[in-house]
């Protein structure tokens, strides 16, 4: 491990308990969902972490729980150096705090992240689905959600189609 | 009958002003079939008059699940699907997956030299390949045509080295985890000399008929205004980051393949308006003709080397085996339906593409498939900019604005 990042997670372990993890020369700390945004502030403004290059999602079903881990690739421009937060989540449908105040790009991230893992981000402004249709039912990266064709809806089938689709739950 | 689930006005009512309520501003539609929108980008523009008060991107029509099709499919065959992202970058776009894939399974130290040099020289093609097609459809959006035409007639000989080496234009899945599908035939040395000796006058040409022409100078010099502290906190990268000042390129910064013994510049610019982005993409077609002039000479020296990986774990048994060879056999069948477990683990790699930052965050769950597939494409993270980048300009600038982002739509949605 670099000797800033040594720097850095030794300061994260004391201040905010997290655990670290190493593979292949890349260090992940994870995070609890609460403790987010005050991480990525401190690692902004105190370790100049000014770039989140990545944030994404993980499904772990149904081999683990919790089930999904958010993941945020955070680089720093001075210091050469990057480093990932993992932050696994509890439930079918968790939330977590967005970090849109911190690094506003993330605005984009979490409405994909929302819109393929149906993971919500409490507080942010924007959270539509991005990427699927505004009227699509489910998030088809979750790994229960089967890896299937759309069979194309012409004026003769129309109706049949229409039936078979799956609707909203509630 | 047809039931959807309408969106309310009330859910999209936080994306423009109230003046938009009140009928003070118009709401128009742009696209997403424009011949300026680069693709199937659909932007709501609120205007007044012919300014740009607030602008909605609405992307996702060129949505095709890439990365959930990845998830089914084993670490060899999810290979030719990457080559479909950015389809001006195809050979990034491999070299990016094989280094991830490289790394997750621990052998990118294993990668013999001729390889890396033959990635370098190709994937630097691409990058003028690509600029090519930036300048000209930005060109012909600011109403210069002929720079489109020539762009294309140059382009073409790129293509034509590609299809040379991989029997393919612009899907070439050429460059695999492990090393590369073959080596390059023998009049490659000439087709890449004979390019990068030609190029150059091509340059000036464009250059001329651009950089001093007094209409294409209204129309981009302090257009689209992009401060650096916005494209640090907004995570801009690639020629957009640099056209606003800030010197950070991942082939100097986090160097892979050979990039660190070479030597070539960084273009900046500190203006960061779509004229300070053109500079930057023109100097950097120089720099790569720089780059691959001297990985040509390199790759002379490393004539008869090989270009696969000795670890045959993670490559096909070559040819001249299967004839003779029963394990050779065994092992080729099992390499193409089985493919080769990758550990369990998480790894990021980000090359620079022509865009920008191109990551993948590939996790191995222990199987022959990857547990999650993500990429962390330039064009999304970019187009993100074009609101800020927008807001006070005219319709027509916003033209000049999307094309000096440089987006591509398959890129963005992926």
């Amino acid at each position: 491990m670099e000797q800033y990042l040594e720097l850095v997670v030794n300061d994260l372990r004391e201040r905010f308990q997290v655990e670290v993890e190493t593979f292949r020369d890349e260090v992940s700390v994870f995070v609890r969902p609460e403790q987010i945004v005050e991480v990525c502030q401190t690692l902004r403004d105190e370790y100049n972490f000014d770039f989140l290059a990545d944030l994404t999602a993980v499904d772990y079903w149904p081999q683990q729980e919790p089930r999904f881990h958010v993941v945020y690739q955070l680089y720093s421009y001075l210091h050469n150096v990057s480093l990932r937060l993992r932050v696994p989540v509890q439930g079918e449908t968790p939330s977590l705090p967005t970090v849109e105040g911190v690094y506003p790009n993330a605005n984009w991230y979490e409405r994909e992240v929302w819109d393929m893992f149906g993971i919500h981000f409490d507080g942010h402004s924007d959270l539509r689905r991005i990427l699927m249709p505004f009227d699509w039912v489910g998030h088809p990266l979750r790994k229960d959600y089967p890896l299937g064709y759309e069979e194309p809806q012409y004026t003769f089938n129309f109706h049949d189609i229409e039936r078979k689709k799956r609707r909203p739950r509630e | 009958m047809l039931q959807q689930m309408e969106i309310t006005v009330d859910e999209l009512r936080h994306l423009f002003t109230e003046r938009a309520r009140a009928g003070e501003t118009m709401i128009l539609n742009m696209g997403p079939q424009h011949p300026s929108t680069h693709g199937v980008l659909r932007l709501m523009l609120e205007l007044d008059g012919e300014v740009v008060v607030n602008c909605v991107p609405d992307i996702g029509f060129l949505h095709t699940g890439v990365e959930k099709n990845m998830e089914a499919k084993n670490y060899i065959k999810a290979a030719v699907m990457v080559d479909r992202l950015d389809y001006l970058n195809t050979m990034g776009n491999n070299l990016v997956y094989a280094l991830a894939v490289e790394k997750l399974v621990g052998i990118q130290d294993q990668i013999p030299e001729r390889a890396q040099v033959i990635r370098t020289i190709l994937v630097e093609l691409q990058r003028i390949a690509s600029h090519l097609v930036w300048l000209g459809t930005h060109a012909l959006d600011l109403a210069a045509m002929s720079v489109f035409l020539y762009c294309f007639r140059e382009r073409e000989l790129i293509l034509e080295i590609f299809e040379l080496v991989s029997g393919q234009r612009m899907m070439t899945t050429y460059i695999r985890p492990g090393g590369l599908w073959r080596d390059v035939p023998e009049d490659f040395y000439d087709a890449v000399k004979q390019f990068i000796d030609y190029f150059p006058r091509r340059i000036d040409q464009y250059e001329a008929l651009l950089t001093d022409n007094p209409l294409f100078k209204q129309r981009t010099v302090g257009i689209g205004v992009l401060k650096k502290e916005d494209a640090i906190r907004w995570g801009a990268t690639g020629p957009v980051l640099r056209g606003s000042g800030i010197k950070y390129d991942i082939r100097k910064a986090r160097p892979y393949l050979i990039y660190d013994a070479l030597d070539f510049d960084i273009p900046v610019r500190e203006e960061g308006d779509v004229y300070a982005r053109y500079l930057v993409r023109m100097e950097e077609m120089r720099q790569s003709l720089k780059i691959v002039r001297q990985a040509l000479e390199w790759l002379k020296k490393t004539e008869g080397q090989p270009v696969r990986t000795p670890n045959r774990k993670f490559v096909p048994p070559p040819k001249s085996e299967l004839a003779h060879s029963m394990e050779a056999v065994i092992h080729h069948f099992k390499y193409w339906t089985e493919g080769f477990k990758a550990p369990k683990g998480a790894v990021y790699v980000a090359v620079e593409s022509p865009r920008g930052e191109l990551g993948v965050y590939l996790e191995g769950n222990g199987g022959p498939k990857p547990q999650r597939v993500h990429f962390r494409t330039p064009s999304f993270a970019n187009l993100q900019l074009l609101p800020l980048l927008a807001k006070g300009h005219m319709v027509a600038d916003l033209v000049a604005i999307i094309g000096s982002i440089d987006i591509v739509l398959g890129d963005v949605d992926r």
